[in-house]
């Protein structure tokens, strides 16, 4: 049986899917879906296949788009995605991860939800908002939302959350209660001697090694770090980057040492690719070494940044990588990071990327 | 000898948003709900069309801050009473877009 490779997109006017052969070298475009919404997240259940979108729109506010026909069709829901009267209103929906038929849930401002229903209703994990450290929350740039969402792959109780500008935190008890677990990484913009707080570091993107539920990898505001303790501690792994800051990290499907990031030249510089020359970099070390991959790239004039949500791999041997630029080009490499040929140009702001293998 | 029964008071007519034809396409463009405030509206219409709470309101609660109801005219509120008959707007304000 043949195997068929989706890219799922998220942008500031809709979702879109992009459909090619197992070879990863012609593909087709069609979208936009969700009524051309901004759309944050968008994800699939490799088993079922099912698409899910999260995002809102001026209007109409939050909710979780869902397509069980690869895009096709959809329906929305957001029935019990809503804080209580008096809070501030949910005004979009930031991440998405499925476990084990359940469905979670990031939004902004920053909060977590769970659906398990297939994203029809949802129930608030209040837990988090709970957390003694929420009055000190700060929004950053892109507002104070729940941007990544790391799922423990055996322990249906634990769950990590990357928070803009709050930090990282864990939960081993399935929501109920949170830990900060922000030691060892930096925040350049408090007063000097106070720059490696308990919480309020400004995470960029969080993610988890595969096979390795304890390593975890995050790009930070503030620098680049790993940890292998569940992010009890971090290390910096900055060294060899061009810039210690960057939007999106991506890992490998397998290897836990390899992953891929693009840094920018600074969160004052403009927040493009340095010197205008765009390039994923690449480490196979767990972050000790870096490589800078360009080979079908812009080198020259590419005043483009990447999203955090918008660095991606699939599952195939050898590895794809994928990412969308917030200038609306879509760049694959079929062989891990080494060679790259854009294959969407035009698009909406690319605010996520995510891939679905699929048997054809 | 019986008096006679009150009269029923007339609906009013609700004119949908455009965009609903798609967010809810079992949804007509026009409805006539008998019900006496713009909260009412809202309840029925999400009654007979679940989901429709949500795009229209946030958990405030109140009117999403982008959508305009009008009634006779007038920019209403959730509290606004619905005169008998009231002729009801529901559009897509220009700053949201």
């Amino acid at each position: 049986m043949s195997k068929k490779v989706c890219i799922l997109l998220g942008t500031k006017k809709g979702a879109f899917v992009l459909e090619s052969a197992f070879d990863r070298q012609s593909w087709r475009l069609r979208g936009p879906y969700c009524e051309t919404w901004p759309m944050n997240h968008v994800i699939a259940d490799p088993a079922t296949g099912t698409i899910y979108a999260g995002g809102g729109n001026e209007w109409f506010g939050p909710a979780v788009w869902k397509s069980t026909d690869l895009g096709a069709s959809w329906t929305h829901s957001s029935e019990g995605l809503a804080y209580g009267p008096g809070e501030q209103p949910i005004k979009a929906v930031w991440s998405l991860a499925r476990r084990n038929g359940s469905l979670y849930a990031g939004v902004e401002p920053a909060g977590l939800f769970v659906s398990e229903d297939e994203g029809r209703t949802w129930t608030h994990l209040s837990g988090l908002r709970e957390h003694p450290s929420r009055p000190d929350w700060n929004p950053g740039g892109g507002g104070l939302i729940l941007h990544s969402l790391v799922l423990h792959p055996r322990d249906d109780n634990q769950i990590w959350v990357g928070i803009s500008a709050a930090g990282v935190f864990h939960t081993a008890d399935g929501g109920a209660t949170w830990e900060a677990r922000n030691r060892g990484t930096r925040a350049d913009f408090l007063p000097e001697g106070q720059n490696y707080p308990e919480h309020g570091q400004c995470v960029h993107c969080l993610v988890m090694a595969p096979g390795m539920p304890n390593r975890l990898y995050q790009q930070n505001h503030c620098g680049m770090y790993r940890s292998d303790d569940g992010g009890r501690n971090w290390i910096s792994v900055e060294a060899g980057l061009p810039s210690s800051f960057g939007f999106p990290a991506a890992v490998h499907p397998r290897d836990p040492n390899t992953l891929f990031l693009v840094p920018l030249n600074g969160d004052t510089a403009g927040r493009f690719v340095p010197d205008a020359r765009a390039a994923v970099w690449r480490t196979r070390d767990g972050g000790r070494t870096w490589s800078d991959q360009r080979e079908g790239l812009p080198q020259e004039n590419a005043f483009f940044g990447v999203l955090r949500q918008a660095l991606a791999t699939d599952s195939l041997d050898p590895a794809g990588v994928y990412f969308g630029t917030g200038s609306g080009s879509l760049y694959v490499s079929a062989d891990e990071g080494d060679s790259w040929a854009c294959i969407a140009q035009h698009l909406p702001v690319i605010s996520s990327v995510e891939t679905l293998v699929i048997e054809a | 000898m019986t008096n006679a029964a009150s009269p029923v008071p007339a609906p009013v007519l609700v004119r949908l948003p455009v965009l609903f034809t798609s967010l809810f396409p079992t949804a007509e463009r026009t409805v006539k709900l008998s019900v006496g405030t713009v909260q009412e509206m809202i309840d029925a219409l999400d009654a007979r069309w679940p989901g429709m709470r949500d795009r229209l309101c946030d958990s405030t609660p109140a009117i999403r801050r982008h959508i305009n109801v009008f009634v006779e005219g007038k920019r209403a509120s959730l509290d606004a009473r619905l005169p008998p008959g009231a002729d009801v707007f529901i559009l897509t304000a220009i700053s949201g877009g």
